[in-house]
């Protein structure tokens, strides 16, 4: 049933409008930290609110004004995108706390335009989740590129000026693609509706137009998501505050990258129609490779966070398989790696920040022994790395385990491998760290006065990893994050859905 | 008295032209009065113009001057479409007339009262010429555009009399042009109205005549719209111009020709016609090498003015591609995009001409962390550069998805990658903007003009500004409404169908 509600535009609007006021409250830090706060928690209140009609089936939709003469600029919140806004909208909790604590902390400048951008990167998140049409969602996809290029170049030096520009030229150049690739579509199909299944269909082009059309529109996502070879602008974005890498690489720009080809796949072309025009296979092996290659490359990062940058580039390359695979299985883990992923990297990412700002510490190499001075900080360090390597009991598992039964439902084993290998991996890359940590003795007799991060960091960081255990439990802990992903993948695939977790 | 507004939207700055420098010879202060207020007075008349015609569902109302019966006498026909740019013109005029004040502080009573009338003279041309329904008519406001034009131009300084002496001489040569052609169409006819032109060429279209009739119509409005290649008198006159006067000079100056354009190819002509077809193909492909010229050439500017000056070589191209394509959808884009252009590009000039009133700065990598100093400035110009690029949800975006849809609908593939690239030219310079403003160090500029209190600029130039960075939002949110019940309502009918 579809409920028409405003509510949808309000959980975008709430975070707009705080941006607006943290602009013109720079001058008291904590007014202006007061409406980040305020923002963050409403913003959730309204999206959680909404989560029980929309397990029983109900969609809520507003449309607030044409956007174009024949086109609504509206929001609906099916199962997908509830999915998504409720990750991002509840994660925008923790990571404000301790943006808080990071940016004092560390002592940065500009704070004021930090956290109205952090705020505007929220908004255009939940809007991207919640968009009903392509053009509603390029708008909100747009308008995260424009949000996110001042948290990159955010340090102002010339090493940050570069990467805003790399980040804009790759995100620019994929976005005009994809915007002619909407135009296009719209010319096929007469709408822009998006609809579970897809509204395109063989017989509206030529194959080989189809297929250009997916990939121009795919490089979108892709690029955001970070696939190899369109990864680029990832790591060099690491120069950005962390709370900023915790949010572009756990919530907001790769998840609305990897979110993006989910929709694409899902509910623009459709798995019938991509597996007819077989343009899913190529974005699968592209997928896989970057699941591979990324997690050599992060091994020899010595920079913690750019290792996990590049660890992030592998799993988000989890989501693309998975959709990519157009079983119903993998198509409800790539769903659920979302959040998964999200509470795991978020974690790592807040630790990274809390060793940076408070041992002042960028690398691995340097941490011989940290884990006796910040054993909270590496605990939570410690689970979420297993948890990316997949290990039961924590959230990452679930994921991975339908991906792989996803792989075996349209007979492609090759892909568990991929899977397999990837786990091996992320284990030999990311647990170091924690043996450095714990076992290896501090040479140079450092961390002797550092204790633990600040409250404002700290407790984050906990929640978060708490979050990953008890999901990796009880997956459907809190707003029945499964269930939607479930639904969502019934949606796309007409019902058929086998075994699962 | 509501029935004359056509006539008022032109006659009230007229009389503003011709008494302003009176005025200001009694009183220095009192010729900006007048001059400020007979625009908006036709602002307002333009508005209620507007209003009136959309409220008649679209019907053309026709204004016969001295209630002479066309064709022998002059005629003013008003459809939604040229009300709306009327409204856009004269609203830029005032704006602009307000927003130039600061700059004419320290003037004598001559120079105050000439720029008034210039101003106020530019404004009349262009309304006249966007209203007029007599092709001669057309030709003698255009005539009072250009040269009040030059005037505004030259004031800007020395390299400003040069640069509007160039265009003295080109302009002078398209406006013959537009004479010769309409010279042909009379000899073919015996008429000037438009209306009756319309009627009486139809059976006249596949003349060869009509070939350098539509020759001479395109390169006459190339040269006046700064269409590529005949831009050439452009960037010096955008650059150099008065620094009041250059927002509604780059803002409204183009676009009028360029719809005069539309008036004749797809009103009079009628686009079916083979030798339009291939006039609107050439318009076309001018227009896309004069988005990418246009662009690359900005990218290479540090002088903001001129970049700005290049840009608008390219956004012209956005128009005569909308027109070239000539489906309903092109033409939307397009008559979209003279509104949303003039908008962003008036901004931007008011945006550098206040950083150039306060500071005396005007290239690029000197504007860095002017965020801090003109925080509302830098607003307007983010906004307008987004809308530049295209990015949503500024105007720009939308004029631009509407040319993509017309591009597609007919087929014209090309016109979308050519689009595309477009707009990633203009985020490398327009992006390159905001960077040198935010990421780069403060340059240091030194005050020439401080401002009293917090304001970053004096109120006259603060509120246009802003003014203009929130109608380019608004434009963008309310396309949809613009798009269905104004400029659906004035397209030809036969795009309806």
């Amino acid at each position: 049933m579809t409920i028409t509600d405003i509510r949808p535009f309000l959980a975008v609007g709430v975070s707009l409008l705080a941006a607006f006021l943290i602009m013109f409250s720079g001058k008291k830090p904590n007014v202006r930290e007061f409406w980040s706060v305020a923002a963050a928690f409403i913003k959730a209140g309204l999206i959680f609110s909404m989560v029980p009609a929309v397990l029983a089936g109900n969609v809520y939709e507003y449309t607030l004004f044409a956007v174009t003469d024949t086109l609504g600029f509206t929001l609906r919140t099916d199962a997908a995108g509830m999915l998504f806004a409720c990750v991002s909208s509840f994660l925008y909790i923790p990571v404000s706390f301790y943006a808080i604590g990071y940016m004092r902390g560390h002592h940065e400048k500009e704070q004021t335009g930090f956290f109205a951008s952090f705020a505007v990167c929220l908004s255009a998140a939940v809007g991207i989740a919640l968009s009903a049409n392509l053009l509603t969602f390029f708008i909100f996809y747009e308008l995260l590129t424009v949000a996110t290029w001042p948290l990159v170049f955010h340090e102002r030096n010339e090493e940050a000026r570069f990467a805003g520009r790399k980040y804009l030229i790759y995100t620019l150049v994929s976005g005009q693609l994809m915007l002619a690739g909407i135009i296009v579509v719209y010319a096929l199909a007469g709408t822009l509706d998006f609809q579970a299944g897809g509204f395109l269909s063989i017989d509206m082009a030529p194959k080989w137009m189809l297929q250009f059309l997916f990939f121009i529109m795919v490089l979108g996502g892709a690029v955001k998501a970070g696939v190899m070879p369109l990864h680029g602008w990832l790591p060099s974005a690491m120069v950005a505050p962390t709370p900023v890498s915790a949010l572009l690489h756990a919530v907001a720009v790769v998840k609305a990258g990897a979110f993006c080809v989910l929709r694409l796949v899902g509910f623009v072309f459709g798995p019938t129609l991509l597996a007819q025009i077989g343009a899913a296979t190529v974005l699968a092996w592209f997928a896989a490779f970057t699941i591979i290659a990324s997690s050599l490359i992060a091994m020899k990062q010595d920079n913690l966070k750019r290792r996990l940058a590049f660890s992030t580039v592998g799993q988000l390359s989890y989501v693309v398989l998975g959709a990519a695979l157009l079983a119903p299985l993998s198509i409800l883990g790539a769903y659920f790696h979302i959040v998964a992923h999200a509470l795991m990297k978020i974690t790592l990412f807040m630790c990274a920040g809390a060793i940076i700002v408070t041992a002042h510490k960028d690398n691995i190499s340097d941490m011989h022994g940290i884990g006796r001075k910040m054993p909270i900080t590496m605990a939570c360090y410690t689970i979420a790395s297993l948890g990316i390597a997949g290990m039961p009991f924590i959230v990452g598992f679930i994921s991975k385990w339908n991906i792989a039964l996803g792989a075996l439902q349209v007979s492609q084993p090759f892909y568990i491998v991929v899977l397999i290998c990837s786990a091996l991996l992320a284990l030999s890359y990311l647990m170091p760290v924690t043996h450095l940590a714990f076992f290896k003795p501090n040479e140079n007799g450092e961390f002797k006065t550092y204790g633990e991060a600040n409250k404002f960091m700290l407790i984050p960081i906990c929640v978060t990893a708490a979050l990953s255990v008890i999901l990796g439990i009880m997956p459907n802990f809190g707003p029945h994050l499964y269930d939607l992903a479930s639904m969502a993948a019934q949606s796309i695939t007409q019902g058929w859905i086998g075994g699962g977790w | 008295m509501s029935q004359h507004f056509p006539v008022l939207i032109v006659l009230l700055p007229l009389s503003a032209a011709l008494l302003s420098p009176f005025f200001s010879f009694m009183y220095r202060q009192a010729g900006k009065w007048i001059a400020v207020a007979a625009l908006a007075g036709s602002f307002l008349c333009s508005v209620g113009l507007l209003l009136q015609v959309t409220a008649g569902g679209g019907q053309a109302i026709h204004y016969y001057m001295g209630n002479w019966v066309p064709p022998l006498g002059i005629e003013f026909v008003v459809d939604p479409i040229n009300a709306v740019i009327v409204a856009m013109i004269t609203f830029l005029a005032m704006c602009t007339a307000i927003y130039s004040t600061p700059f004419l502080k320290k003037s004598n009573w001559l120079y105050m009262g000439g720029y008034y009338t210039l101003m106020a003279l530019l404004c009349v041309g262009l309304s006249g010429m966007t209203l007029t329904g007599d092709v001669f008519n057309l030709y003698v406001y255009l005539e009072i555009a250009s040269l009040s034009g030059y005037g505004l131009i030259a004031l800007g300084g020395n390299k400003g009399t040069l640069a509007a002496f160039r265009y003295l001489l080109i302009g002078t040569i398209g406006a013959s042009l537009y004479l010769l052609a309409i010279g042909f169409m009379y000899s073919m006819t015996g008429s000037l109205n438009m209306a009756d032109l319309s009627v009486l060429l139809q059976d006249k279209m596949d003349y060869p005549l009509m070939i350098m009739v539509i020759g001479l119509l395109i390169a006459a409005f190339g040269i006046k719209a700064a269409l590529f290649p005949f831009h050439g008198w452009q960037p010096d006159s955008y650059t150099y111009s008065h620094p009041g006067a250059a927002p509604l000079i780059s803002g409204a100056m183009s676009k009028v020709p360029a719809y005069a354009m539309l008036r004749f190819f797809f009103y009079l002509f009628g686009a079916q016609h083979l030798f339009v077809q291939h006039g609107l193909t050439v318009i076309g492909i001018l227009g896309a090498l004069g988005i990418i010229l246009g662009s690359v050439m900005a990218i290479a500017q540090d002088d903001f003015r001129r970049m700005l000056a290049y840009s608008s070589v390219a956004q012209i191209g956005y128009i005569a591609v909308g027109l070239a394509i000539g489906s309903m959808y092109g033409l939307i884009g397009a008559i979209l995009h003279i509104i949303n252009h003039a908008f962003m590009k008036g901004s931007l000039f008011m945006a550098i001409g206040g950083v150039q009133y306060r500071f005396g700065e005007f290239r690029i990598s000197q504007l860095g962390q002017l965020n801090k100093k003109m925080p509302f400035t830098v607003f307007t110009i983010c906004v307008a550069a987004l809308g530049m690029i295209g990015i949503p949800p500024a105007g720009g975006f939308f004029s631009k998805i509407y040319i993509m849809q017309g591009a597609m609908e007919t087929g014209q593939y090309i016109y979308i990658a050519v689009l595309v690239i477009s707009s990633l030219l203009n985020a490398v310079y327009f992006f390159r903007v905001m960077e040198n403003i935010f990421v780069n160090p403060d340059a240091g500029l030194k005050e020439i003009n401080p401002t009293a209190g917090k304001l970053e600029l004096p109120l006259q130039m603060l509120i246009p500004i802003v003014l203009f960075g929130i109608i380019i939002l608004a434009l963008g949110f309310c396309n949809a409404s613009v798009v269905d019940c104004i400029i659906k309502l004035g397209l030809p009918e036969v795009f309806l169908g």
